[in-house]
């Protein structure tokens, strides 16, 4: 049987070798992501994001726990960091993930993010779509120790999960753009610690205060115009979720369930507003047009290198004959020029 | 390359474990580090669905002679007998026989070397591409 086939079998083996085929980007990836596709798009995505030793993976770990209990079956993409220096990576998220570890019906695979930036690894999408195929209905995604800008979890999870915990700064930090805006939901964890209190507090004025947490992220993101509608439109027609602040202590379990219905509640309400459609087809939009992007430059390349023309136009960039913008505007033209008379297939 | 670095058994340290992960990580390795107290079982079903390419064991409490066996069915049992086997900590001289006999590839033994870790790892490779 082939590695497709045992896959969608949800054979464990076949699982993890494909997610190492597409992580090493090996010719067979590409086949094996069609093939997997018509299966994909029945898991529910949930990232877990938020500062370093915040307690991501404990709360990961507690959640898998709780969703095993309601008979889901459960899998875990955790990533960490890849050394700038080395290119290795130490992936050190099983260590609280133990519940799970010999449990059939849980799948944790562990990534590094290779060089990539935004608190994912760069395949990170296509691992999902694997998981999902084969048969894991929840999926949880873990990300590395994210600061202000690693927003990239919202791409791939239909609920982001924010964790903060008291004492990393005061309520300024609170306010800057960034991962905050994208949580749909917040925990605040180690709330046995001092402080929680008030920064519970501090985060639900943000949430009632125009154009912070809970406006500019999550409503524009999935309740806002949908693709296509003009820019900047009015968020029209559905209620507001206003991202609940959940109070957690994930060591002894405190405030998980109440976490769980949190994320559950907001996955109703996209439902409910049509916004999970929206999302997704605002994600697929920009994945395509991401695709087309790199296709469509990978052909105009392949082709402008074919007759030499390339790096005659890279001489005329550098001795500054022609400015790097408008001698790629050239090129596309007369890329374009040429694939209109069927030229691009015919020279192969 | 991919590699688990797992505690079986029961012993309570693991800073001999951690200075070989990061001996993994600076020669550009991807290092899994599951933590201690693990059972062979959760190791394998670990080293199967992190896709490793070698399961390094660390053992300090004198039970390699049980554990690195049952390590070494288990993954052959997987189909994953392909994964390289490797086995540290505290382990007598006069037992390393019987662990390469298990299935383990390498032992080393305390105060092993650990560029010299590193490169039998490399050298001794069994999957393709890895």
């Amino acid at each position: 049987m082939d590695l497709v086939a045992r896959l969608l079998a949800g054979d464990r083996r076949a699982l993890a070798r494909a997610i190492t085929l597409t992580e090493n980007e090996d010719p067979a990836a590409a086949r094996l992501a069609a093939a997997v596709y018509p299966h994909t798009g029945k898991a529910r995505t949930i990232g877990v994001t938020g500062p370093p030793g915040a307690g991501k993976s404990t709360i990961v770990d507690g959640l898998t726990h709780l969703y095993r209990r309601e008979g889901r079956r459960v899998a875990v993409v955790a990533v960490d960091p890849t050394s700038p220096f080395s290119g290795g990576a130490i992936l050190g998220d099983r260590i609280r993930m133990r519940r799970g570890a010999a449990d059939p019906g849980v799948f944790i695979r562990s990534l590094a993010t290779r060089g990539h930036l935004g608190g994912l690894s760069w395949h990170t999408g296509s691992v999902v779509r694997l998981l999902d195929a084969a048969g894991f209905d929840t999926i949880l995604v873990e990300t590395v120790g994210a600061g202000q800008a690693e927003v990239e979890i919202m791409r791939y999870a239909e609920t982001t999960v924010v964790v903060m915990v008291p004492g990393l700064g005061d309520e300024v930090q609170a306010i800057k753009a960034g991962i905050l805006e994208i949580a749909d939901v917040l925990a605040v964890n180690k709330a046995d610690r001092e402080g929680a209190d008030r920064l519970v507090r501090e985060l639900e004025i943000m949430l009632r205060m125009d154009g912070s947490v809970g406006r500019g992220g999550p409503l524009a993101r999935k309740e806002g115009p949908a693709a296509g509608s003009e820019p900047g439109a009015d968020a029209a027609g559905p209620e507001p979720w206003v991202p609940p602040v959940v109070k957690t202590v994930a060591t002894t379990d405190e405030g998980l369930p109440e976490l769980l219905r949190a994320v559950e509640a907001h996955h109703e309400h996209l439902r409910a507003t049509g916004g999970l459609e929206r999302w997704r087809r605002r994600e697929l939009a920009a994945e395509v047009r991401g695709l087309v992007r790199d296709l469509a430059g990978q052909a105009a390349h392949a082709w402008a290198t074919a007759d030499g023309a390339w790096e005659e136009l890279l001489g005329r960039v550098q001795r500054r004959e022609i400015d790097p913008r408008s001698a790629s505007e050239g090129l596309v033209q007369e890329f374009l020029r040429h694939a209109g008379s069927g030229g691009p297939g015919a020279r192969g | 390359m991919r590699v688990l670095v797992a505690k079986p058994g029961l012993d309570s340290h693991d800073r001999g474990a951690k200075v070989v992960a990061r001996a993994y990580r600076d020669a550009g390795m991807e290092v899994v580090y599951t933590g201690l107290h693990q059972t062979p079982e959760e190791i394998v079903e670990a080293a199967i669905q992190e896709d490793v390419d070698v399961v390094a064991l660390s053992i300090l409490s004198g039970a390699h002679t049980t554990l690195v066996p049952r390590v070494a069915e288990l993954l052959r049992a997987q189909g994953a007998d392909d994964v390289l086997l490797l086995v540290g900590g505290i382990i007598p001289e006069d037992d390393i026989p019987a662990m390469l006999e298990a299935g383990a590839a390498g032992a080393f033994g305390p105060g092993s070397d650990l560029d010299e870790i590193v490169e039998f790892t490399r050298s001794n490779l069994r999957r393709r591409g890895a």
